[in-house]
């Protein structure tokens, strides 16, 4: 029973990383209706950005700080550079797009900060949380600050205007256009602050999965599986998804015989193809119909 | 009387096709006018060129001021609220967000709240459904919310398209009456779309005739609504 609650608690702590990167990806899905494939790299080079702040002498949370403040603006930038010149082209331009940005990130962050394993610090240390043996403080951290961010996507999004602009922008561009919004800056605001999102999951797992320039390959996915599950067009069911398939993934590798650690990533890819296949909106997302 | 609104040689393109082909009219401030004409005549086009929703060439000058070449976005700062064809609802959203996305170019707080309420006196179903998602209502409900988003930017021209579409015949006498209400109280200028004419030329000061891109006739709504010839070739009544 103990194996059980740890592993539980344990999925819930990595799912929290995976529901910042499922929110990440459905902001900028619902944003442009594209799935960005380099979330993970960007969330990767952030973390980079502030492990080496911290070698600089910068301390934990003020490296933290000034790195979502660089990944907002250079999520904007990408934006603005990139994909804002893309707005009507077809499909598989943007894809390209998105297959270059990866490719362009995690090479330079390996010619920048090489591509052996580095060590990077938890600011909650690593002892039994509370006394228990059940969860370490740094995954009761995990899970802390995906709550709290959370919370504040919760009330930035239901209570501001600016928040009630961009869920405008991402739902019915053309009537948000015609009371007045700059969708296209939305589009790019919705950039930076899944970027930003993506740095939070980054930094939080790196301890985990220690730093180096393919260290999100994994999370994006399950981050992707998650998206998927909860259904890509609900930033709920992104989060709520990203919960599942923490526990789905701990449960499976310690019960299913045969899985264990090496065969967690296919449990992943099997669970996209399931719900592709089962319930192709996902838990929570609406099913888009289309006239034709 | 000013002119408020006013279109030379509007000339608009999809793609490669022509859909206006130079269309002149105007509007004075505080009045109600009427673009009326069968499908496809560009009704729903001039508006959109209006509002550059649509590539288009010519002038139009807004209080003087030229619209060419500024954003969608930009034009509605202006004070020109467009309800577009199909009433552009927020589906997802409730009918208070709706009413709110409405004054969000707005910076008068306490304005926005007293207009909301003065929206829901205007309709009194909206406040009724206030918390209700948006896309749950029904068509004419929607149409009223519509129109009262459009109010909430405290527009000085409001732009309609095909308000009556869709509605049943009772449910359009009432928007026309509370259009008309608003067109003299809040001294609202209105140019608005319709296929249902007879209506359109009851509630109008002015009206114009469009065909195949053209303005083939304009004058008084009156005398339109009088001249059986034009009635009989142009409108269908």
């Amino acid at each position: 029973m103990e194996l059980f609650t740890n592993q539980v608690l344990a999925g819930i702590a990595t799912g929290a990383i995976y529901a910042c990167m499922a929110l990440a990806v459905v902001m900028i899905y619902q944003a442009i209706d594209h799935l960005n494939f380099a979330q993970g790299e960007m969330a990767m080079f952030s973390t980079f950005i502030s492990w080496q702040l911290m070698q600089w002498g910068v301390s934990y949370w003020a490296a933290f700080i000034i790195t979502l403040a660089f990944s907002f603006v250079a999520g904007i930038a990408i934006e603005r550079i990139l994909f804002k010149p893309l707005v009507k082209a077809p499909v598989l331009t943007n894809v390209a797009g998105f297959i270059a940005l990866f490719a362009i990130i995690n090479s330079s962050a390996g010619l920048i900060w090489d591509f052996t394993i580095k060590q990077y610090p938890t600011p909650f240390g690593s002892s039994p949380f509370l006394g228990s043996q059940l969860i370490s403080t740094h995954q009761a951290g995990m899970i802390g600050v995906t709550v709290l961010l959370l919370l504040g996507l919760y009330f930035f999004f239901q209570y501001t205007r600016i928040g009630l602009a961009m869920r405008a922008a991402a739902s019915v561009p053309e009537s948000a256009r015609l009371v007045g919004i700059n969708t296209s800056w939305m589009i790019a605001l919705g950039w930076g602050m899944a970027t930003a999102i993506g740095s939070i999951a980054g930094m939080l797992i790196a301890p985990v999965v220690f730093l180096e320039p393919n260290m999100m390959g994994g999370v994006l996915i399950y981050g992707f599986a998650a998206a998927v599950l909860g259904g890509l067009t609900s930033p709920f069911g992104a989060v709520v998804g990203g919960f599942l398939v923490g526990v789905f993934e701990n449960l499976a590798g310690t019960y299913i015989p045969g899985v264990g650690n090496e065969l967690k990533l296919p449990i992943a890819l099997a669970l996209i193809i399931s719900v592709l296949v089962v319930k192709p909106a996902g838990l929570f997302g609406r099913q888009i119909v289309k006239r034709v | 009387m000013t002119t408020l609104l006013n279109v030379k040689d509007l000339r608009a393109y999809y793609g490669q096709v022509q859909a206006l082909h130079g269309l002149s009219f105007s509007l004075n401030e505080g009045s109600l006018v009427t673009l009326l004409g069968a499908n496809g005549a560009g009704k729903t086009t001039t508006l959109r060129a209006i509002c550059n929703m649509v590539r288009s060439t010519g002038a139009i000058e807004f209080d003087g001021k030229p619209l060419n070449n500024r954003s969608t976005e930009n034009i509605v700062r202006f004070g020109i609220a467009h309800v577009p064809q199909g009433r552009g609802t927020f589906t997802t959203m409730t009918v208070e967000e709706n009413l709110q996305l409405g004054a969000i170019t707005r910076k008068d707080s306490a304005g926005i709240v007293s207009d909301i309420e003065r929206m829901y006196a205007h309709f009194p179903v909206l406040k009724q459904r206030h918390t209700q998602q948006a896309g749950t209502l029904s068509g004419g409900e929607q149409q009223m919310l519509a129109v009262a988003r459009a109010l909430m930017l405290r527009p000085r021209l409001m732009l309609l398209d095909e308000p009556s579409f869709g509605l049943a015949p009772l449910v359009v006498r009432d928007l026309f009456g509370i259009l008309g209400k608003i067109n003299r109280e809040d001294k609202v200028s209105i140019l608005v779309v319709e296929q249902n004419a007879q209506l359109a030329l009851e509630l109008a000061d002015q009206a114009y005739v469009i065909e195949t891109g053209r303005i083939v006739m304009s004058g008084k709504a009156t005398d339109i609504a009088n001249n059986e010839e034009i009635r009989k070739s142009y409108l269908g009544y």
